[in-house]
């Protein structure tokens, strides 16, 4: 009785795999007909993606190629040298290019971009994630948007003909009477310098930073929510504890706003008072990177090594947001798959 | 369903548009006469301007494109373009790479510093010495006696002076130090003469004539140089240079004109090397410049005497061409005052007509000149 049963019941099984393995091979070449397009769609996409490569390999084989004038004349000088001199007063003597003010001037205005563009981005995605009202949310969530689809050209015009006068004449003043101890604010103070174009960036990597800490902190568990909430944790207790969770993820977000600050060219050209200069105060006039590329390159003709060492700075430039923006996706990466393995459990 | 009338709606517009776009630019290719230009980026407006005029009444259709001086010189010397435009005459290196060129001055431009002193207007006095020194920061204060003892009568606080300049690169700063160096043998042993400096840090630079006007508002103090078609219809404050005959002379449309009046004596025949006009014109050992603005240089049309070296010139384009030119430096000069540029004084008009009848096509005149 036993086994006839248990014989029975597998000749039903049997035919039961059967039936269900017609039915897939029949489902699969009812598919195959329908979608015979497939595989040549797939090899479409796949060469259009490859073209990334491509487009990337030439720009780095490019500006290599056209630096490379610039890179054995000046060797290491040209990064640690401070005189930039294209057309020397004495004519027979060379050019000279130096680019270490332009390193410094991005890094300078690059960080005073963090600090004080990087609490504003964090406020602005806690309030959203953790605080805000759903409605409200929309609309802040859309004018940050904004803030992010506005041309640098606008930033850098409003940049000279508001923010300048605004700061020069209402902020700068006090600020130098409250820290003028510190050489960072001595000297005379100047609307266009290195703190307006710090200021500037600020403003233009809050939409960055803000939107991906706004996804990150989406991104943590709700579990984590609730389990510190049972705990009897305030509202600026659970923010604390999402922040700490999404810190790696919160960092890549802030290399992608420094790789924003690092290669922001119109704005800051127009608002830092592109000087060659290794300041030490934050009120004097700079350069960075970028600037004296957009600044020179135009009518850079002549001599040949002065458009290989334009080039040579774009490569420094291009190298550094390489470097930036790797390691944000390394860091938003690693963070995102930490999530994803706790939410599994 | 949706996608595929989505997609289809997206196929036709898209073959709408290319074969719209390809039968608008067969049809418009055959029909008129196009000629191409590019260069400077100064005389672009006015240039511009020409060619709208020009198509009106002609239907030639004339592409101007500002991309600098250098560019403009470097894609005339290759043939690529119809005319070349450059504010400072080719150097000697450049002639020879392009024999054959002609130089034909359009219009006049001139730099003029500007500054932003508390009630000081327009009018304060300088010398080429005193704007070296302050340039270079050795002058430091507006109070300096080297300042106030060619300003009597006028009060200069005692503050210290903010130099700004312009930080692309450009022929208005070229034009501005070639003075500098000139009148100042330690400017010219610091600086030197280009359309780059190595400014003293400290200063400021703006971008564009723009960039040097609003760094200049907007620092009190400040000083700085613009072209002065800018510096006239901006509402800032400009001062008076010392010309050669110890003169300071305001910059104005009559004064530059002066200016090219005066060297149009000296002026080589078109077809010769133009590198000793230099980058403005030095009237140190010119007579009758009494009254002419010391910062003036003109702008110049590029052709070649003979235009068959230009790939695809057919008779044709030649004779427009030829006839742009002329009437760019007659009737064409009206449109100048009015855009703020200066018009040629009758003597480099004359000197251009004796130079646009030497061009030729396939060794023929192109025009019958009356």
């Amino acid at each position: 009785m036993v086994n006839k049963s248990t014989i029975g019941h597998r000749e039903k099984t049997m035919s039961q795999h059967k039936k269900s393995q017609n039915f897939l091979s029949k489902l699969k070449t009812n598919l195959k007909k329908r979608f015979s397009g497939d595989s040549v769609f797939r090899t479409i996409v796949a060469l259009i993606a490859c073209n990334i490569f491509i487009i990337l390999g030439l720009i780095i084989f490019k500006i290599t190629q056209g630096s490379w004038l610039s890179i054995q004349t000046y060797g290491i000088n040209f990064i640690w040298g401070t005189t930039w001199q294209p057309f020397p007063s004495n004519t027979n003597t060379p050019p000279i290019f130096g680019a270490l003010p332009l390193i410094w001037g991005t890094l300078i205005t690059s960080a005073i971009a963090l600090l004080l563009g990087v609490p504003i981005s964090l406020g602005i995605a806690l309030a959203l994630s953790e605080f805000a009202p759903k409605n409200f949310n929309y609309v802040i969530s859309f004018f940050v948007e904004l803030l992010a689809a506005i041309p640098s050209v606008i930033y850098g015009l409003w940049g000279i003909f508001v923010l300048i006068p605004f700061l020069q004449n209402n902020v700068y003043p006090h600020l130098q009477a409250a820290l003028g101890f510190l050489p960072l604010f001595q000297g005379t103070i100047r609307g266009s310098s290195v703190l307006t174009g710090g200021i500037v960036l600020a403003i233009m990597i809050i939409p960055t930073v803000s939107a991906i800490s706004r996804d990150v902190f989406a991104a943590v568990p709700n579990s984590q929510r609730e389990a510190i909430i049972a705990l009897g944790a305030t509202r600026w207790e659970k923010a604390r504890i999402v922040m700490r969770y999404g810190r790696s993820g919160v960092v890549g977000a802030i290399m992608l706003g420094l790789g924003r600050a690092v290669g922001e060219t119109m704005a800051i050209t127009m608002v830092i008072g592109n000087s060659f200069n290794m300041f030490t105060s934050l009120f004097e006039p700079g350069s960075t990177l970028a600037s004296i590329v957009a600044n020179e390159f135009t009518e850079a003709s002549s001599p040949p090594v002065y458009i290989s060492a334009l080039m040579e700075v774009g490569l420094i430039l291009f190298a550094l947001a390489i470097v930036i923006n790797a390691s944000a996706r390394l860091i938003i990466w690693r963070s995102t798959r930490k999530i994803k393995e706790v939410e599994m459990f | 369903m949706n996608y595929k009338i989505v997609a289809i709606a997206e196929a036709v517009i898209l073959i709408a548009v290319t074969v719209g776009f390809a039968v608008y630019s067969m049809y418009s290719t055959d029909q008129p006469i196009r000629l191409s230009g590019a260069g400077a980026t100064f005389p672009a407006p006015l240039i511009q301007k020409w060619s709208a005029e020009f198509k009106d009444m002609t239907g030639v259709q004339i592409n101007y494109e500002g991309i600098g001086s250098g560019g403009g010189v470097k894609q005339f010397t290759e043939k690529t373009v119809d005319f070349g435009a450059s504010d400072p005459p080719m150097k000697d290196s450049e002639f020879s790479a392009a024999p054959g060129t002609l130089h034909v001055p359009i219009t006049i431009g001139g730099v003029v510093p500007i500054y932003n002193i508390q009630g000081i207007s327009k009018g304060l006095n300088f010398s080429g010495q005193v704007l070296a020194d302050i340039f270079r920061l050795n002058i430091t204060k507006w109070s300096d006696p080297r300042i106030t003892t060619i300003n009597p009568g006028v009060t200069l606080p005692d503050a210290a002076i903010i130099v700004c300049h312009r930080s692309d690169s450009s022929g208005t700063t070229k034009v501005f130090t070639s003075f500098l160096s000139d009148e100042s043998a330690t400017w010219k042993a610091m600086y030197g003469a280009a359309n780059v400096i190595n400014w003293p840090s400290q200063t400021i630079g703006g971008k564009g004539n723009p960039g040097v006007a609003a760094a200049v508002q907007q620092n009190p103090n400040s000083i700085g140089y613009v072209e002065l078609s800018y510096a006239l219809e901006s509402n800032i404050s400009y001062g008076k240079v010392q010309n050669a005959a110890g003169n300071f002379v305001e910059p104005t449309l009559e004064t530059l004109s002066a200016a090219a009046s005066a060297v149009s004596l000296i002026l080589p025949p078109g077809d010769a090397s133009w590198a000793s006009v230099g980058s403005y014109f030095n009237l140190h050992n010119v007579e009758g410049a009494d009254n002419a603005y010391p910062i003036a240089s003109f702008s110049y049309i590029l052709v070649y005497k003979e235009l068959n070296v230009r790939p695809g010139m057919t008779l044709e384009k030649a004779k427009a061409l030829t006839w742009f030119l002329w009437w760019a430096i007659h009737d064409g000069q009206h449109y100048a005052s009015r855009l703020s540029y200066v018009s040629l004084p009758q003597a480099v008009v004359t000197h251009n007509e004796a130079t646009l009848r030497m061009i030729t096509f396939n060794g023929q005149q192109v025009n019958d000149w009356t």
